[in-house]
């Protein structure tokens, strides 16, 4: 039975680029290790011979033609929401040191 | 309440310049406003709705078709992309979100000549069973304001039990059409996965996201589900229509294989559903059905295998919201990480965190094998459970959910009880096949609206509505 503790979840909180208040992080403490412990009845199940389903449909390679096609957004449009560009780019904070 | 006559109907009045579009509009936006304290609608798309319904009408005087939904209105989900209002997912990261471009099904929707008018509430990101969720309120359901009206769809679904408006979209990843659909008491589809395009419709769980219809019978529903269905080269996972269509003529319920899934009938429904599900099944035998008993030994497992995918996907698919591309963006970020991480946390919901650390639980290394391909795995199970049961029978029937409609708050502290809400729809979409809830009577309990689900297999759906839609007659 996973029990998580508190440095699981920062650790996690880590991962998924979530910064956790301290009343967050126990509470999740707490909830995601009885959510993993109901999902871990899947521990017993046989399932020998059986592969993974990634999808449902059966479709396989769906391709199409590598060309541009103009569907008349303007770059100004699909950038409006950008909360900070420069020179049609999305500015973001510097990454190295 | 507005009483608006069949889809069929208004768009042949319409077209024959017996209903003017505007006025068609206004009646949508008016009952909206007069039903304001039932909180399903975050925003209307009012300027443009009603320039739509201009064009419209000046095409009839022009002589020319606007099509076959011609001046009807609609309520979207606001997780889909829609022009004239913004688009949330009711959730703070999102909020003020103006779309560039629309949801394909909501393109196909227009070209018909249907009119969006307002964007409906969810549960953020449609993570939830109620639009508790919600990073702004919870909608109240129309038959009892104490009560939720199911989700995550609940907004959707109470807007077409108001007479918001004809019809309206959900989405269904877990439930989330059929299940709000039953909690008030309007029919809900899910067609099966790929049936129609996710383009432009925030991602949830993109195996098993779906579009959802509303509407008060399955006529109404038909037709719509009709306009969205096809192929689309924007969402590559979209499967060939039925090219007979799906608008359904007279069936018959003579001779139709039903069964109905035995491990949903037993400990865990309540009393009350379960009268109205035996009493719907009584008819339906009366009518010719056959109905027998089928188990799907596997399928109490549904649950968990989908709390491991769906997590697991949403952590995924929420990863763009980092306050770079779009949405709430912390303004104080010493650094890109320190954006990224307070962005998050300030924009995110409780529920949409709680989902990103279960997933990113699942999917991080060292659990992968023993929670995600695993839940996989039994999801290969699943299908080929069902797959057996549709060798014995043409249909499946059960409840929708264990119990009616519940209190606002009675889950709302308990994660996992509110997972249970979904105990009865989850496996559909894992196996991917269609599904619908249609009403079938109230609880003798507390008179709350119960739904019988219908299921069929897999690109069925067009068989599916003519159940539905012969079944609904004789409820």
């Amino acid at each position: 039975m996973t029990k998580l503790t508190r440095d699981d979840v920062l650790r996690l909180a880590q991962l998924a680029r979530i910064s956790l208040s301290d009343d967050e992080a126990n509470e999740f403490t707490d909830e995601l290790s009885a959510i993993l412990q109901y999902v871990e009845q899947l521990s017993s199940v046989d399932v020998s011979g059986l592969q993974p389903t990634n999808q449902v449909t059966g479709l396989t390679n769906v391709m199409r033609k590598d060309e541009v096609k103009d569907y008349g957004y303007a770059p100004h449009d699909l950038l409006k929401n950008v909360p900070k560009t420069e020179a049609n780019q999305l500015k973001v904070k510097r990454m190295i040191g | 309440m507005a009483d608006w006559e069949p889809i069929a109907d208004i768009a042949a009045k319409v077209k024959a310049g017996q209903l003017k579009a505007v006025d068609l509009v206004e009646r949508s936006l008016a009952e909206i406003a007069k039903q304001e304290s039932y909180k399903a609608i975050i925003a209307t798309t009012e300027d443009r709705a009603r320039e739509r319904a201009k064009r419209i009408d000046a095409q009839v005087a022009d002589g020319e078709d606007p099509g076959r939904l011609a001046g009807v209105p609609f309520i979207a989900k606001d997780n889909f992309l829609v022009f004239g209002a913004n688009t949330t997912a009711a959730s703070n990261i999102l909020k003020g979100f103006d779309a560039p471009y629309q949801s394909t099904v909501i393109e196909k929707l227009e070209a018909e000549g249907a009119i969006c008018v307002a964007k409906a509430n969810l549960d953020a990101f449609a993570h939830g069973a109620s639009t508790e969720n919600s990073d702004f309120f919870t909608t109240l359901n129309p038959h009892d304001t104490t009560r939720v009206p199911g989700g995550s769809s609940g907004g959707s679904a109470a807007s077409i039990a108001l007479g918001m408006a004809p019809f309206a979209l959900g989405t269904d990843t877990g439930g989330s059409t059929r299940q709000p659909g039953s909690f008030v008491g309007v029919v809900g589809y899910k067609p099966t996965y790929g049936l129609m395009s996710r383009s432009g419709i925030v991602a949830m769980a993109s195996s098993l996201d779906t579009v959802g219809t509303f509407a008060r019978n399955v006529a109404d529903a038909s037709i719509v589900i009709d306009v969205m269905a096809g192929k689309d080269e924007l969402d590559s996972t979209t499967i060939d229509r039925e090219q007979t269509g799906y608008i359904t003529v007279q069936g018959d319920l003579r001779g139709k294989k039903i069964g109905i899934i035995k491990e949903y009938m037993g400990e865990g429904l309540a009393d009350d559903v379960r009268e109205q599900i035996e009493k719907a099944v009584a008819k339906m035998r009366e009518a010719g059905a056959e109905v027998t008993e089928v188990s799907l030994p596997s399928i109490s497992l549904a649950l968990a295998v989908y709390y491991i995918l769906c997590p697991a996907e949403v952590s995924s698919n929420l990863s763009r919201f980092d306050g770079q591309r779009y949405g709430y963006s912390y303004a104080d970020a010493q650094d890109l990480n320190e954006s990224y991480t307070k962005s998050r946390e300030i924009g995110f919901g409780k529920e949409a965190k709680r989902r990103i650390m279960i997933g990113t639980y699942v999917l991080s290394s060292g659990y992968y094998d023993a929670y995600y391909k695993k839940a996989q795995t039994v999801r290969t199970k699943l299908i080929q459970e069902a797959e057996a049961a549709f060798k014995q029978v043409d249909f499946l029937i059960g409840p929708v959910a264990p119990t009616t409609a519940f209190k606002i708050g009675e889950n709302a502290n308990n994660p996992l009880a509110m997972y249970l809400a979904d105990v009865m729809t989850v496996a559909i979409n894992l196996i991917g096949v269609p599904a619908i809830s249609i009403p079938c009577g109230v609880s003798g309990e507390n008179g709350l609206p119960v739904g019988l689900q219908l299921i069929a297999p897999q690109r069925a759906d067009r068989a599916l509505l003519e159940l539905a839609k012969v079944t609904e007659e004789i409820l």
